[in-house]
């Protein structure tokens, strides 16, 4: 890339891929932006024109809008803290030496495999059932009241299950990210007197700093989005409407293209306020 | 007063051996050297002192007190490792204040102890600085101020100039040459390096292969070897060790002369010779002599202004007084 000639041919031939990208990306926003400005029902008279502002206003002045940021807020926050806890543990874990060391690590990573529909309808059936749930034959067992997960913790249920989809994810970068500590850095506090507690809180913790930052920050970015999971369990019932499920119903339930649009423009602007939060909070750990 | 003593101390990764059975003792106040080719074991031994490694037999006494199960931390001693191990995150401040906020000394007690050691060290500009931004010369120095805080019974160095240019590494040498002569405290000092051996040791344990091959003063080592491994690990350039007929007449399977104890002559002399390459140094010149009384090539020490090129025949001749004699298991015959 040193001479005027090769830098020219090599914008020349990027070139294709960035028209590709943007277009990519600027059509879909754009088309969103339309719609979100007009009155379009598909199945109740098609395309009825130019309403200005008016699917804004209804969209969060509807009863079901600021529950679902809540929701959303709650189901990324719970996510995050429990994927990162206890991802820092299976990390320690996994760096021992131990036997079958290969074997437990791709079984760690394994849920990270099952696609989010199949996740939770196994969890549904499977572990959730308030009948023939593998909980409600543990709690039986010890002669309790089956919890009808779904229903009753329909929120923590749901953080449950896509903590476990998360999870491996978590751990895995954690973990390289532990393999690549100095093991002279943990003598030395050895040396230095530091017993294991404060190794890890004095040591460890800060050279995984950045690596959590990453977990944080790419994890929020797809938990902001989670859709199968609500939608084989709960279907947005029981407290679980995230805004992107709440824009789902508009669009596709009511039939209101518009309106779905309008909640989809919030949904930008919620996710760049919690990225604006993020990166003031942890993105300073980046720039070390 | 000895204050660091093995007895009989082994350590085995699963059946391989690294070390077996040995005794050792280190008096108060010394400046000891471990030293040897690599993979000899010597940063086991090391390790095994400061008990980051466990001892597969023996004892290890510190301070007459059987310190074998004693975690590290509680040995009293403080270690400067090659890579210096500092933590990447604290300023040096918090570097060097690490170990007396782990032991739970008073804030005013860990600054003044802080200021102190910045002080010997010349760190006292860069305290509030991270280690990534302090130069090679400079780490070392806040690795050893994190070790001095401590005011141990003894330092263990473990290579710690292996990682510093030629040159940096000469003035650190120096350095912690002079630290042990102001602090008076036990150094233990792992190296691979004959001449830093040398040059700061009170006593030289020469390890090969996990044994003890000899110990002893620098000057007791360079004039006495004990065997050929001696003799060719001390002293820079190494010893010509010398086999064939010319050894046998002397009584020896094998014989050591220095480069420094050769004389040369054009004219006449014991052996001939014929000069191959010679590195001029400016105040000695090394000149390799091949010899027809020899299979194997001499370093001979000349002045610097010595004029001979390559291919010309000489003559050498051996201090008689400086030769070593070894027999054929490569002991030194007296």
């Amino acid at each position: 890339m040193a001479t005027q000639h090769s830098r020219s041919i090599a914008r020349l031939m990027i070139a294709p891929a960035t028209i590709l990208l943007l277009g990519w990306m600027l059509v879909p926003l754009t088309m969103t932006l339309y719609f979100s400005f007009r009155k379009y029902l598909p199945l109740r008279g098609g395309d009825l024109g130019w309403v200005g502002f008016d699917n804004y206003v209804r969209f969060i002045s509807s009863s079901s809008f600021w529950p679902a940021v809540a929701t959303t807020l709650i189901i990324v926050g719970g996510v995050l803290f429990i994927t990162v806890v206890i991802g820092i543990l299976l990390a320690l874990l996994l760096d021992q030496p131990l036997w079958g060391q290969g074997v437990v690590r791709i079984l760690v990573i394994a849920p990270f495999f099952v696609m989010p529909t199949v996740s939770g309808l196994v969890w549904k059936n499977m572990f959730m059932d308030p009948v023939n749930g593998f909980f409600a034959h543990m709690w039986r067992a010890f002669g309790a009241e089956p919890i009808q997960w779904l229903s009753q913790a329909s929120l923590p249920s749901l953080v449950m299950i896509v903590s476990w989809q998360w999870l491996p994810f978590a751990t895995l970068i954690l973990l390289t990210a532990i393999q690549s500590l100095d093991s002279e850095q943990l003598e030395a506090a050895e040396m230095d007197g530091a017993k294991p507690l404060r190794r890890f809180w004095h040591i460890i913790l800060p050279h995984l700093a950045r690596a959590i930052t990453v977990v944080v920050l790419i994890q929020t970015i797809f938990l902001l989005s989670i859709f199968a999971e609500i939608f084989v369990t709960t279907a947005g019932a029981f407290g679980t409407k995230t805004l992107t499920y709440l824009i789902f119903q508009r669009v596709l339930e009511s039939q209101n293209v518009g309106l779905g649009s309008a909640g989809g423009v919030y949904a930008i602007i919620l996710a760049n306020i919690v990225a604006i939060f993020l990166m003031r909070i942890v993105g300073k750990n980046l720039d070390k | 007063m000895k204050q660091i003593q093995l007895n009989q101390v082994s350590k085995r990764f699963g059946v391989f051996e690294v070390i077996p059975p040995l005794d050792l003792e280190i008096e108060e106040g010394e400046f000891v050297v471990f030293v040897g080719p690599s993979g000899c074991g010597k940063s086991t031994l090391l390790r095994l002192i400061a008990g980051l490694e466990d001892v597969s037999g023996g004892q290890i006494l510190i301070n007459g007190e059987d310190t074998t199960t004693i975690p590290p931390a509680n040995r009293g001693l403080a270690m400067v490792f090659q890579s210096y191990a500092l933590y990447p995150h604290m300023s040096v401040r918090n570097n060097i204040a690490f170990p007396l906020r782990m032991a739970g000394l008073a804030k005013e007690e860990q600054n003044r102890r802080v200021e102190e050691a910045a002080k010997v060290l010349n760190l006292t500009d860069y305290l509030d600085r991270r280690p990534g931004q302090l130069s090679g010369g400079q780490r070392q120095r806040v690795a050893i101020g994190r070790a001095i805080v401590r005011e141990p019974t003894a330092f263990l160095f473990d290579e710690p100039l292996s990682n510093l240019d030629a040159a940096l590494r000469v003035g650190m040498r120096l350095e912690i040459s002079e630290l042990h002569k102001r602090l008076a405290t036990t150094m233990i000092y792992v190296t691979h390096d004959q001449v830093e051996a040398m040059t700061m040791a009170d006593k030289i344990v020469v390890l090969q292969a996990g044994f003890i091959e000899q110990v002893g003063s620098p000057l007791e080592l360079y004039h006495n070897p004990r065997n050929t491994f001696v003799a060719g690990f001390i002293g820079s350039p190494r010893m010509n060790l010398l086999t064939g007929k010319q050894a046998e007449n002397k009584g020896a399977h094998t014989i050591g002369i220095r480069p420094e104890h050769i004389s040369i002559s054009p004219k006449k002399g014991d052996w001939q010779g014929i000069v191959g390459v010679s590195e001029h140094l400016g105040s000695d010149t090394f000149l390799h002599v091949t010899s027809p009384d020899f299979d194997e090539t001499l370093t001979v020490r000349a002045s610097g202004e010595v004029e001979l090129a390559y291919g010309d025949k000489v003559y050498l001749t051996p201090d008689l007084t400086h030769l070593h004699k070894f027999d054929d298991k490569g002991l030194r015959i007296k």
